[in-house]
């Protein structure tokens, strides 16, 4: 050890892939930067990343960035006017500045692919890997449970309890919420299918460590990345969920800039003045195409398995 | 779930149909089980997270006397257990209340417009499937070219656009600006009556009578959202495909099809897709299913007379019977071809036939 440290000072990449790692945190740094070189490999990922970035960026200075109010207009002189130097994407029908409209949302797509991950995420995951390290009838009954609600196409359940719930943004998160967990326990118990019999789950059995933590401690970490993966590439259709609930009427109310209500209320004009659903749309594609590009990206990173499927 | 018992039966023969009927009883105990899930969670939906569902069939002004006879009349007097029991028996009837928009019974209504829906997302998935393979193929063969990209990016966008903003675009480009597609809807309220709906599926109800203006006015107002989901499954299936052919490419008996001489064609479309096909018949099946749920959406944007319409339409006027009843349906349907698609998997793949 003393002689490693002895030695010529090492640069900040050698010290990373160095192949004895001196303490646990070197180890751990080494890896994640042999995963984010074989990240950084993949251009499309990289985009995804800057799109992602980016959305994180407007989210947070989206009072500096939008030049107008995003909900009070001018309905005296700018009703519906065509994109212009003034207004880069045109106003609406209330003579609001669509531009800022669609910066103020990206806080609210923020809002509800954060709320949904944070909800859906961990109960997929701890009824996956309890199910898959229990076995038996507590494994059989909480995958009938994850099988029933897999079969339900997820925007037409997530129709029928905004329905029951009302409308409004938050009970959107909770359906959109509520609709996305199974696939995550599906994974996790996958995954812990593959550790349970492992030789080191064994010892730590020995070493008499409760399931409980044996399940919190052990085998959820494993899980994490195919999860983190999975709930990555969810994230796309999260939006697009909640947009679809926003173009039905279900999800955010106006006079909320969510973008898929922003689409539906541009939908009334959309033969002539066609720029009031454009935008607010094509934000929402571009957005979910940066998901999906890091989600991949990701992937490929994480489990060279997978790699150029 | 259950093991198969392995006690020695008296031959071969009984052991195998004790095999058999068990896995058919498996089969059985799932679809029962999944279905009573489903129709639990609508129970939950519909009796148990609003509030009173007397107030949403009368709303708040109707007087006591009515309000208490409507309860009796719902039986929402009784205990929770026995008020799901008689909501099972009802659906099992294909008994899902009245709808209070229409005044028909649910179940009629979505034999009226199911149809339609069905027909469109069939139409959708077979020009998912005509052009999503050979992409994925492509793809697959050239894969790192400039061509895989190209279809991975037509992909991606698929998986990420918002299906219901591309098809308002869609329909300022083709019916505003080209006027290549007719107006939403499925029919012009011309030819509406001018031939008799017998399957209820229009295109063959044209084309069986003969009407051939008919069923050129039904294709002009059936390409935009057949185009549309189309494109969606395409997304799905050519992504797939590209994974599967991939896969079967790197296999051995590739090398020694090379080997022995044959022609790259063959090879390609005769050897790996055939084996690709096996769980490329899952994916269509699933992105069928999906394109079911995706015309909700679109649906909505073409004025489409089916169930993602009534399901809307419903659910903007408070009509939760309705909305419920398609639920189930939609649901029954995603439910029944998730097993089909698992049966012909089974059927065609010889492998998964030994255990």
């Amino acid at each position: 050890m003393s002689d490693i440290s002895s030695q010529a000072p090492l640069s900040w990449r050698e010290w990373l892939m160095t192949e004895r790692p001196g303490s646990r945190t070197q180890a751990r740094l080494g890896r994640t930067y042999t995963t984010w070189l074989r990240f950084c490999e993949n251009k499309l990922a990289l985009i995804g990343l800057a799109i992602l970035i980016l959305l994180l960026l407007t989210a947070a200075f989206a009072d500096v960035l939008a030049p107008y109010s995003p909900y009070i207009g001018n309905l005296k002189d700018d009703r519906l006017l065509a994109p212009s130097a003034l207004h880069w994407f045109g106003t609406d029908d209330q003579g609001r500045d669509i531009l800022s409209r669609v910066i103020y949302g990206s806080r609210l797509t923020l809002f509800v692919v954060i709320l949904v991950a944070i909800i859906a995420a961990p109960v997929g995951l701890l009824i996956g890997t309890v199910s898959g390290y229990a076995g038996g009838w507590i494994d059989a009954v909480l995958m009938r449970i994850t099988d029933i609600f897999l079969a339900f196409p997820k925007l037409v359940l997530a129709l029928a309890f905004v329905a029951a719930l009302g409308p409004g943004i938050e009970n959107a998160v909770l359906a959109i919420a509520i609709t996305s967990w199974p696939p995550y326990a599906r994974i996790a118990r996958a995954e812990t299918l593959t550790f349970r019999n492992a030789d080191y789950i064994a010892a730590v059995q020995l070493m008499g460590a409760s399931p409980m933590r044996i399940v919190l401690r052990h085998i959820m970490p494993l899980c994490m990345p195919s999860l983190i993966v999975r709930v990555t590439l969810d994230m796309a259709g999260i939006i697009l969920t909640a947009a679809g609930l926003g173009f039905l009427g279900l999800g955010a109310q106006p006079p909320l800039p969510e973008w898929g209500a922003m689409i539906a209320s541009g939908r009334r004009f959309i033969l002539d003045q066609w720029w009031v659903a454009a935008a607010p749309g094509a934000a929402i594609l571009v957005v979910s195409l940066g998901f999906n590009l890091l989600g991949d990206g990701l992937r490929d990173a994480l489990d060279p398995k997978e790699e150029g499927r | 779930m259950s093991p198969i018992p392995t006690q020695a039966g008296s031959g071969r023969t009984s052991a195998r149909t004790r095999s058999l009927f068990l896995a058919a009883l498996r089969f059985l105990v799932i679809v029962a089980t999944t279905y009573l899930g489903l129709l639990a969670v609508t129970f939950f939906i519909g009796r148990v997270i609003p509030i009173d569902p007397v107030l949403a069939v009368l709303g708040d002004r109707a007087p006591q006397r009515v309000v208490d006879r409507v309860r009796e009349e719902m039986g929402l007097n009784l205990p929770l257990y026995q008020q799901f029991f008689i909501y099972v028996k009802g659906a099992l009837q294909g008994n899902f209340g009245t709808s209070v928009l229409t005044t028909n019974q649910v179940m009629d209504d979505i034999r009226r417009v199911f149809p339609a829906t069905i027909e469109l997302a069939t139409l959708g998935t077979i020009i998912g499937a005509l052009f999503g393979i050979p992409l994925g193929v492509l793809a697959a063969v050239k894969r790192g070219s400039l061509a895989d990209q190209i279809v991975r990016i037509i992909g991606l966008i698929g998986y990420s656009v918002p299906i219901f903003w591309l098809a308002l675009l869609s329909l300022v480009l083709f019916y505003a600006k080209l006027q290549w597609a007719a107006f939403p809807g499925r029919v012009d309220v011309v030819y509406e009556y001018s031939f008799t709906p017998v399957t209820g599926f229009y295109l063959i109800d044209a084309t069986m009578q003969g009407k051939w203006d008919v069923l050129w006015d039904l294709i002009r107002h059936i390409a935009l959202p057949a185009a549309l989901l189309g494109y969606f499954s395409l997304a799905y299936i050519s992504r797939m495909t590209r994974s599967f052919m991939l896969n079967e490419l790197s296999q051995e008996y590739i090398v020694a099809a090379r080997a022995k001489g044959l022609s790259e064609t063959r090879i390609i479309w005769g050897h790996a897709l055939r084996n690709a096909a096996v769980p490329l018949v899952t994916v269509i099946a699933l992105s069928y299913a999906g394109l079911l749920e995706g015309s909700v959406l679109t649906e909505t944007v073409f004025a489409w007379p089916g169930l993602g319409l009534y399901i809307t339409n419903s659910l903007q006027n408070a009509d939760m019977n309705a909305v419920l009843g398609g639920t189930i349906i939609i649901g029954s349907v995603f439910i029944a071809i998730n097993l089909l698609s698992d049966l012909l998997y089974r059927t065609l793949d010889p492998r998964t036939r030994t255990r």
